[in-house]
C-alpha cells in the first residue's frame, strides 16, 4: 500500500482517472445509440414523427459518440497515463490537463444537443459547428503542449516508443481538423466550407480516412504498445520493426483517403494512387500486429488465465483481419461491388469494435486497479465480457457481411432479357433479416460493455472504501 | 542519420512526422485545383435559386446523406437505374459535397423530375405509404415549418465569397425569386430571366396558403441532376 501512495502521489492520475471514467460513460451512450439506429433501420416507426430521433439527425451522434467521446477519451486517458510512466515525471501541467478534460466534454455536450436540432455542418465525422470546431482546436493545442511539454521532462534519452505514435496522432489530427474544417460563417451555428465538389470531396475523405488512420490507428496502437507488454510482463518483440512499421504507417496512411471515393468523379489517377498507397498499407499494418502479438512469445500461457490479455490478443487479431479486408476493398474491382453497401459499415465495426473497443477495455482493465491503487472486483466478469465482446463483433460483421455482398450483387443483378432483376425496394427488403441480427450483436457487445461498468465501479467502490480504512 | 539521434530528440521526431504526413495530401490534393480537366466543360450548369438552396440546407440539416448518395457510377446497373454517371462539374457548386458514402436508399443525383410533387409529398409524411418496403424516416414535420429565408441574401454572399458565381442582381432579388418559385401562379418572369427558363416552379408542398420547409426541399429535389443537357454531351478521358 506504501508503494502505490508514492506512485500516486509522484504521477498526476486526477486528469487520467476522470478520462477513464468518461470513457466507460460515453462507451455506453454511444453503443445505446448504435443499437437504437440499428433497430430503426429493422423498424422504420421507431424513428417516430419527431425530427430529434430521426436516422439521418442521430447517426452522427452514434459516430460523434463513439469515435471522439468513447475513443477520444480514452487516448487522453491512457496517453497522460503511459507518456507519465514511460518518462517516469509528472504531467507538464495541471491547469492544461484540466482544460482539455473540461473542454473535450464542453464539446461532447455541445455535440449531444446540436445534431439532434439539426445544427450540423453537414461533413461527414466532421459534423460540428464551426464555433465547436474551433473549442476542438482550442483542446487540441493545449493537448499537445501538455502532453509534449511531459515528453520534455523525461529521465531516459530516449522517447518511448508508445509516444511517438500518440504524438503523430496529436499532430496528424490537428492537421486534419483544421484543413478539413476551413469555413466562412454565415451565423452562429451555420456556415459553408471553403471547398467544393470534387475537392471537397477530396479533402473530405483526406481526413474521414485518416481519422480512421491517425485517431483509430496510430493512436491506439500507441496505447497497444505500452500496455501489451505491460500485461504479458514481456518487451515488445521487435525494436526494429516498430521504427520500421511507424515512419512506413505515418508516410502511407495520408495517401489512402482516395479509395473511398473509386469510380466517383474524383479523376481515376487520384484514386489509383489512393488504392495503391491502400494495399501497401497492408504491411506496416500487419508489422504492428506482429509486433504485437509476438510480444506474447514466452509467455503464451498466460492467455489461459488473464483475460486482459485476451482482450489485447483478439482485438490484433481482429486489427489484422480489418487491415487485409480494407486493402482488399481499396481494389477497385472489388470496391465496385462493396461500396454504398452495408460491406463497408461492417469492415468499419470490425476495425472499431474487434480493434478499438477491445483493446480500450482491455487498458482500461488495467489502468483502473493501478489508478485507485486496488485489485480488481472480479475477474470473471471481465472473462464474461471478453466472450461477450467477441461473439457481438462476430454476429454484427457476418450479418453485414452478408446483406453487403448480397445488396451489392442484387443491384447489379440481370434476368435473361438483359433487364435489371430487382428494382432497389426489393434490395431493401432483403436487408430486414440482417438488419436484426446486427441489432442482436450490438446488443450483446453493448451487455459486454455494461458489465464492464459494473465491475470497474465496483472496482473503484472497493478502493475507496480501502483508502479510507488506511486514512483512518 | 541513426535512429537513435531521432527519438532522443522532440523537435527531430515533430518535424520529421510532420514532413511526412503532410506529402500525401498535398500530391493528391493541390493538382485537382489546378489540372483543368478535374472539372468538365458543360454546358446548363448555374448556381442553385434561392428556394433549392434552403431546400439544400435542409437536405443536410436533416441528415439526408448518411444514406442517399448524389453519385452514379459508370456501371451499367447505376445508368439503367440512376442515369448517366455523375460529372465533377454537377457538384462544383456544393460546399458541402453531397456525394455521401452510403445507399440505404437510392442514389438521388438525378431525382429531379422523376416523380411528381404529389409524390413526393405523400412519401415525405410517411414513405411508406408509396413505398411499402422502404426504412426511411416519415418528416412529416416539414411541410408545418414555415420556410425560413430572412438571411439568405447573407447565404448567397458568403457562398459568393468562396467561388459561387452569385451576382449581385441575383442577391438583390433573392427573396422575391424564392417566393416566386415557390408558388405555381406568380409571375416568374425575373425569376427564369436570372435562374433559366428550365428552373421548375411550382406549390411544391400542395399548401397554395405558406411556403413551407417542404416547399424548399422538394424544390431542391426536382432540379437533382437535371442541369447538365447530355445530349450535347462529349465525354473526354481525365
Amino acid at each position: 500500500m506504501g508503494q502505490q501512495a508514492n506512485q500516486t502521489l509522484f504521477y498526476d492520475y486526477d486528469v487520467v482517472k476522470k478520462f477513464s471514467i468518461a470513457a466507460v460513460i460515453y462507451a455506453i451512450v454511444g453503443f445505446l445509440v448504435g443499437v437504437f439506429l440499428a433497430l430503426e433501420l429493422a423498424f422504420p416507426d421507431l424513428n417516430t414523427t419527431l425530427p430529434y430521433l430521426s436516422f439521418g439527425r442521430l447517426r452522427p451522434l452514434h459516430t460523434s459518440a463513439v469515435i471522439f467521446a468513447f475513443g477520444g477519451s480514452v487516448l487522453f486517458a491512457t496517453s497522460y497515463y503511459v507518456v507519465q510512466r514511460t518518462c517516469k515525471t509528472q504531467l507538464f501541467s495541471r491547469f492544461l490537463s484540466n482544460l482539455t478534460f473540461w473542454g473535450w466534454n464542453l464539446v461532447v455536450v455541445l455535440v449531444v444537443i446540436t445534431y439532434p436540432l439539426g445544427i450540423t455542418q453537414g461533413k461527414e465525422y466532421a459534423e460540428p459547428i464551426w464555433p465547436i470546431d474551433l473549442l476542438i482546436t482550442v483542446v487540441w493545442v493545449a493537448y499537445f503542449i501538455n502532453f509534449v511539454g511531459t515528453l520534455a521532462r523525461r529521465k531516459d534519452p530516449h522517447i518511448y516508443v508508445a509516444n511517438w505514435f500518440y504524438l503523430a496522432f496529436i499532430i496528424a489530427v490537428a492537421m486534419l481538423h483544421i484543413v478539413n474544417n476551413l469555413a466562412i460563417p454565415v451565423n452562429l451555428t451555420d456556415s459553408y466550407p471553403l471547398f467544393s465538389g470534387v475537392q471537397d470531396a477530396m479533402i473530405q475523405w483526406w481526413y474521414g480516412h485518416n481519422a480512421v488512420g491517425f485517431f483509430l490507428t496510430a493512436g491506439f496502437l500507441g496505447l497497444m504498445y505500452y500496455f501489451v507488454p505491460k500485461q504479458a510482463e514481456r518487451p515488445v518483440y521487435s525494436y526494429r520493426l516498430s521504427v520500421v512499421h511507424f515512419w512506413a504507417l505515418s508516410f502511407m496512411y495520408i495517401w489512402a483517403g482516395p479509395h473511398h471515393l473509386h469510380y466517383t468523379a474524383l479523376p481515376d489517377w487520384a484514386s489509383t494512387l489512393g488504392a495503391t498507397f491502400s494495399i501497401m498499407l497492408l504491411l506496416p499494418s500487419w508489422g504492428g500486429m506482429i509486433n504485437g502479438i509476438m510480444t506474447l512469445s514466452g509467455a503464451w500461457h498466460k492467455l489461459r488465465t488473464d483475460p486482459v490479455l485476451r482482450f489485447f490478443i483478439v482485438s490484433l487479431s481482429f486489427y489484422g483481419m480489418s487491415t487485409f479486408e480494407g486493402p482488399m476493398m481499396s481494389i477497385k474491382s472489388v470496391n465496385a461491388l462493396s461500396h454504398y453497401t452495408d460491406w463497408t459499415i461492417g469492415h468499419v465495426h470490425s476495425g472499431t469494435l474487434g480493434w478499438v473497443a477491445m483493446v480500450s477495455f482491455g487498458a482500461l482493465y488495467h489502468m483502473v486497479p493501478k489508478l485507485w491503487g486496488v485489485t480488481i472486483y472480479s475477474t470473471r466478469l471481465i472473462n464474461l465480457h471478453f466472450w461477450l465482446s467477441t461473439v457481438g463483433v462476430v454476429i454484427y460483421i457476418v450479418a453485414m457481411w452478408i446483406s453487403g455482398i448480397m445488396q451489392g450483387l442484387m443491384w447489379r443483378a440481370y434476368d435473361s432479357f438483359g433487364n435489371l432483376s430487382y428494382s432497389f425496394a426489393e434490395t431493401v427488403a432483403a436487408m430486414h433479416p440482417y438488419y436484426l441480427i446486427r441489432a442482436v450483436g450490438g446488443i450483446v457487445f453493448l451487455l459486454g460493455a455494461l458489465l464492464m461498468a459494473y465491475n470497474l465501479a465496483m472496482t473503484v467502490r472497493g478502493g475507496s472504501r480501502q483508502t479510507q480504512a488506511v486514512a483512518r | 542519420m541513426k535512429h537513435d539521434t531521432i527519438e532522443r530528440s522532440i523537435p527531430l521526431m515533430v518535424i520529421l512526422t510532420l514532413v511526412l504526413i503532410s506529402i500525401g495530401g498535398i500530391v493528391e490534393i493541390v493538382p485537382l485545383f489546378f489540372i483543368k480537366s478535374t472539372i468538365e466543360k458543360v454546358e446548363g450548369m448555374r448556381p442553385y435559386t434561392p428556394l433549392e438552396l434552403v431546400g439544400r440546407d435542409i437536405y443536410i440539416r436533416e441528415g439526408c446523406y448518411n444514406c442517399h448518395s448524389q453519385m452514379i457510377r459508370p456501371f451499367r446497373d447505376e445508368a439503367e437505374r440512376y442515369g448517366h454517371y455523375s460529372l465533377a462539374a454537377e457538384s462544383m457548386y456544393d460546399h458541402p459535397f453531397q456525394w455521401g458514402s452510403k445507399r440505404t436508399g437510392p442514389d438521388l443525383a438525378r431525382i429531379g423530375g422523376k416523380y411528381s410533387n404529389m409524390w413526393h409529398q405523400a412519401h415525405m409524411q410517411h414513405p411508406q405509404s408509396v413505398v411499402p418496403e422502404s426504412v426511411m424516416p416519415s418528416y412529416p414535420w416539414l411541410k408545418k415549418s414555415p420556410l425560413k429565408y430572412e438571411d439568405i441574401e447573407k447565404r448567397m454572399q458568403v457562398l459568393a465569397m468562396v467561388g459561387v458565381p452569385y451576382s449581385a442582381e441575383q442577391i438583390a432579388n433573392a427573396k422575391k425569386d424564392l417566393q416566386a418559385q415557390a408558388s405555381a401562379s406568380s409571375d416568374a418572369s425575373g425569376l427564369s430571366q436570372r435562374y433559366g427558363n428550365k428552373v421548375p416552379k411550382d406549390d411544391f408542398d400542395g399548401q397554395p396558403d405558406q411556403i413551407s420547409e417542404l416547399d424548399a426541399l422538394l424544390a431542391y429535389l426536382q432540379m437533382l441532376g437535371t442541369l447538365v443537357d447530355f445530349s450535347s454531351y462529349q465525354a473526354q478521358a481525365r
